[in-house]
């Protein structure tokens, strides 16, 4: 274990785990929802509504203990930025990946003990889980109770307006989780991240 | 219990609702009704008793009670209460063989009135319909159709939300209320709450979809179905109210469907205006949008994924 850092504490690695397989619940029961149809379902309409309606119970829970986690361990601190020369610093970033990456450069922001994420993935986790989450999250609950919902908002029922910034969320994080992925590709080997993920090993 | 009382507060506040909107006075009040309405209006009436010689003050029965806002608010309002009743009803104490008139019909008077409502079709499908098949002689037309309350709704009224409350209580005058039930049938009246279990979000359910919806056979001839069907034909397929081919589409909203169909881009747009159906609503433009947006996301990383290993 030498020259490797303990990066992802055991509550993280767990947290992810749960978050990554609900994610991926939730993304198919939803899709088969959206396009369902008579003729065929993806999964039977009233099956994929209550798993839809457990995984984002579930979801909830975990992002409540992520939230808490973060605020009361060191893990948050990862997540702090600051404005000024921000932008340099993710153009720099972008520029490795599109450019640098192919001359074999090296990356211009190592991880370390102290700089867990590189200034692109700093923002996009941010934005993702301090952004988007809460949107879906919020949206998700106030569709299980329908009743809380306005029936008319500006001309247009309530429903309709929460669900298509539901779906527009939803779909957003979806784009996330794929690009997400592949970045975790780009690692020593292809399978590092991963197993970094699993052993919290960097 | 809490459903039951939820149903139960539609009810009154949907009447709550007509009592409000009863502004239109321009039905001309006839003053013999008002004579009726006298006794019939109020829940007590007097009378001179010829033998005690003086008045006396009576309960009314509550069933024999008619909200006369109501009654000049109905298709048949310009109608005197003895153009479906007997004559003899003008005299108090009412003669005990009017008790045993025989009651006009529906077709007594609209027997080949087609044209708009299409009343032979509608004739024929509630013959088949499952209260008419087990129940011909007690279940009249009047069961649901009150003669002294019913106005059309489905066909002019624009507040959709509104038509499926007054439509669901026609229903739920007999399958919520025992009293009237047992007017047709001596069996216990199954809950329809506990009957419908199955169906998540019933109280949004109900409150956006009519019974008939679920229970009865369409028909392409007439507006409201009638032929209302046994419990195992009825709907219970989720996907066919949620999903772009809602049955939806050719029953509650098959006036406005006409009109609007795929409004900006939306399927099923009609239903937009009172409801969000999942499955029913999609955008056309944000599938095709979406589609071409995680492609091209796609396509990057393949790009990327094989300059990755051909040029290391
Ligand atoms: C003085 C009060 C009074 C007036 C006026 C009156 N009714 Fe009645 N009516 C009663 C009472 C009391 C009953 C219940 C007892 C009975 O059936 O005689 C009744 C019963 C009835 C019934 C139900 C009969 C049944 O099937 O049991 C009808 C129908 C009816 N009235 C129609 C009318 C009509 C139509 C008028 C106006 C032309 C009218 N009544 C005027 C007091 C009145
Ligand atoms: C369009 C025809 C029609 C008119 C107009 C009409 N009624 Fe009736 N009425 C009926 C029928 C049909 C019944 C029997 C209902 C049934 O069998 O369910 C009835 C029943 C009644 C009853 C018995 C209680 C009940 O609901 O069964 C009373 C009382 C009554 N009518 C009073 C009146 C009064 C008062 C008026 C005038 C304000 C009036 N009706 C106008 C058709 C009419
Ligand atoms: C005694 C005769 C008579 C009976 C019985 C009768 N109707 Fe009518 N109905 C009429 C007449 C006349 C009109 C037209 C009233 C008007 O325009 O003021 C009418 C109008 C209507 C309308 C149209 C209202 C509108 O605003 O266009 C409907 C719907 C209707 N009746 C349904 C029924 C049904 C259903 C029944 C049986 C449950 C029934 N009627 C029984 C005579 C009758
Ligand atoms: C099981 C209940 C039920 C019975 C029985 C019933 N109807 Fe209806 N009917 C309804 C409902 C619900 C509506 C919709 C009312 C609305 O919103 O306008 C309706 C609407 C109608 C309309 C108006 C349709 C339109 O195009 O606007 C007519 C006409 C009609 N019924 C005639 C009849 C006749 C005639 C009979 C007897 C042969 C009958 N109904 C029996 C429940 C019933
Ligand atoms: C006058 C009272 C009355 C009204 C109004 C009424 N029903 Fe019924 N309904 C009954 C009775 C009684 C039965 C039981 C028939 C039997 O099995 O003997 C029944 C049976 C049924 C059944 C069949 C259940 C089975 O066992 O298969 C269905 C479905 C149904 N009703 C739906 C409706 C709908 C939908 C409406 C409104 C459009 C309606 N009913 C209005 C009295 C009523
Ligand atoms: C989403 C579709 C749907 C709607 C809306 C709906 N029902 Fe049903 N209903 C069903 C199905 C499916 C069954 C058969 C349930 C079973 O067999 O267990 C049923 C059963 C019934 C029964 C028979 C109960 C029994 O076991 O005898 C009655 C009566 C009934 N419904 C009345 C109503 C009434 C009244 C309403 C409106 C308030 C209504 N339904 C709305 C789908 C529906
Ligand atoms: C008769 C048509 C119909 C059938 C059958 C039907 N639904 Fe619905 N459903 C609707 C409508 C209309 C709405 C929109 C209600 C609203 O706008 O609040 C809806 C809304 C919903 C909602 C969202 C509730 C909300 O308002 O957020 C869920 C979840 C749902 N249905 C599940 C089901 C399931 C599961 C089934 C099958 C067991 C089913 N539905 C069968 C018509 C139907
Ligand atoms: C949309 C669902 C997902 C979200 C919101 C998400 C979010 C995150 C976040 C916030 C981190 C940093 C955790 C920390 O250390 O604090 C992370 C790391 C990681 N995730 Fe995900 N993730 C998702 C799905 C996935 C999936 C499906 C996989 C793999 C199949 C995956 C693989 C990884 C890996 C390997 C890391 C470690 C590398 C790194 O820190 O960038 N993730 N993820």
């Amino acid at each position: 274990m030498k020259n490797q850092v303990y990066l992802y504490p055991i509550w993280v690695r767990l947290w992810h785990l749960l978050n990554a397989l609900l994610f991926l619940t939730l993304i198919v029961t939803g899709l088969s929802l959206q396009y369902s149809s008579n003729d065929y379902s993806l999964i039977r309409f009233d099956w994929a509504i209550s798993i839809h309606d457990i995984a984002g119970i579930a979801l909830c829970v975990a992002y409540i203990f992520y939230l808490f986690s973060n605020r009361f361990t060191s893990n948050g601190t990862y997540y702090q930025f600051h404005l000024t020369g921000m932008l340099v610093r993710v153009l720099k970033q972008l520029r490795y990946y599109s450019i640098g990456i192919f001359k074999n450069e090296d990356a211009p922001y190592p991880i370390s003990i102290d700089r867990k994420f590189n200034p692109l993935q700093k923002i996009s986790y941010v934005i993702v889980m301090y952004v988007f989450m809460p949107i879906i999250v919020i949206t998700g609950t106030a569709l299980f109770f329908p009743e809380i919902l306005p029936t008319d908002l500006f001309g247009i029922s309530g429903i309709h307006i929460v669900d298509l910034i539901h779906i527009v969320t939803g779909f957003a994080l979806s784009i996330f989780m794929a690009v997400h992925i592949y970045f975790c590709t780009i690692g020593k080997t292809a399978l590092a991240n991963f197993k970094s993920m699993i052993n919290g090993w960097h | 219990m809490k459903k039951l009382l939820f149903i139960n507060l539609i009810v009154l506040f949907s009447t709550f609702l007509i009592a409000q909107e009863i502004t239109d006075e321009s039905v001309e009040h006839s003053p013999e009704n008002s004579k009726c309405f006298y006794c019939h209006g109020n829940p007590t009436y007097s009378f001179y008793n010829e033998i005690l010689e003086r008045n006396v003050t009576n309960r009314m029965n509550p069933y024999l009670i008619i909200d006369s806002a109501l009654y000049y608010y109905q298709n048949h309002s310009s109608f005197e209460c003895i153009d479906c009743h007997s004559y003899g009803f003008k005299t108090f104490p009412h003669d005990n063989e009017l008790q045993m008139e025989a009651m006009p019909g529906c077709f007594d008077c609209h027997e080949g009135d087609d044209e708009v409502y299409n009343f032979a079709k509608i004739d024929q499908q509630f013959q088949e319909s499952v209260h008419s098949t087990k129940h011909s002689q007690d279940f009249t037309c009047w069961m649901c159709h009150n003669p002294h309350t019913y106005k059309i709704n489905a066909r002019n009224n624009q507040n959709l939300l509104e038509t499926i409350v007054y439509d669901n209580n026609i229903c739920l005058s007999c399958h919520a209320d025992i009293n009237k039930y047992q007017l047709i049938s001596s069996d216990k009246n199954p809950n329809i709450i506990e009957k419908h279990d199955w169906l998540p979000n019933q109280i949004s359910h109900f409150a956006h979809v009519r019974c008939i919806e679920c229970h009865t056979d369409t028909s392409n001839n007439i507006l409201v179905a009638h032929k209302v069907q046994t419990k195992d034909k009825a709907v219970r397929k989720c996907v066919e109210c949620h999903s772009q081919n809602s049955i939806l589409m050719s029953s509650l909203y098959k006036f406005q469907a006409i009109e609007k169909r795929n409004k900006y881009g939306f399927f099923n747009a009609s239903t937009l205006d009172d409801s969000y159906i999942i499955g029913a609503n999609r955008n056309y433009y944000l599938n095709v949008l979406s589609g071409l947006i995680f492609g091209f996301v796609l396509l990057l990383i393949f790009i990327h994924a094989v300059l990755r290993i051909f040029i290391k």
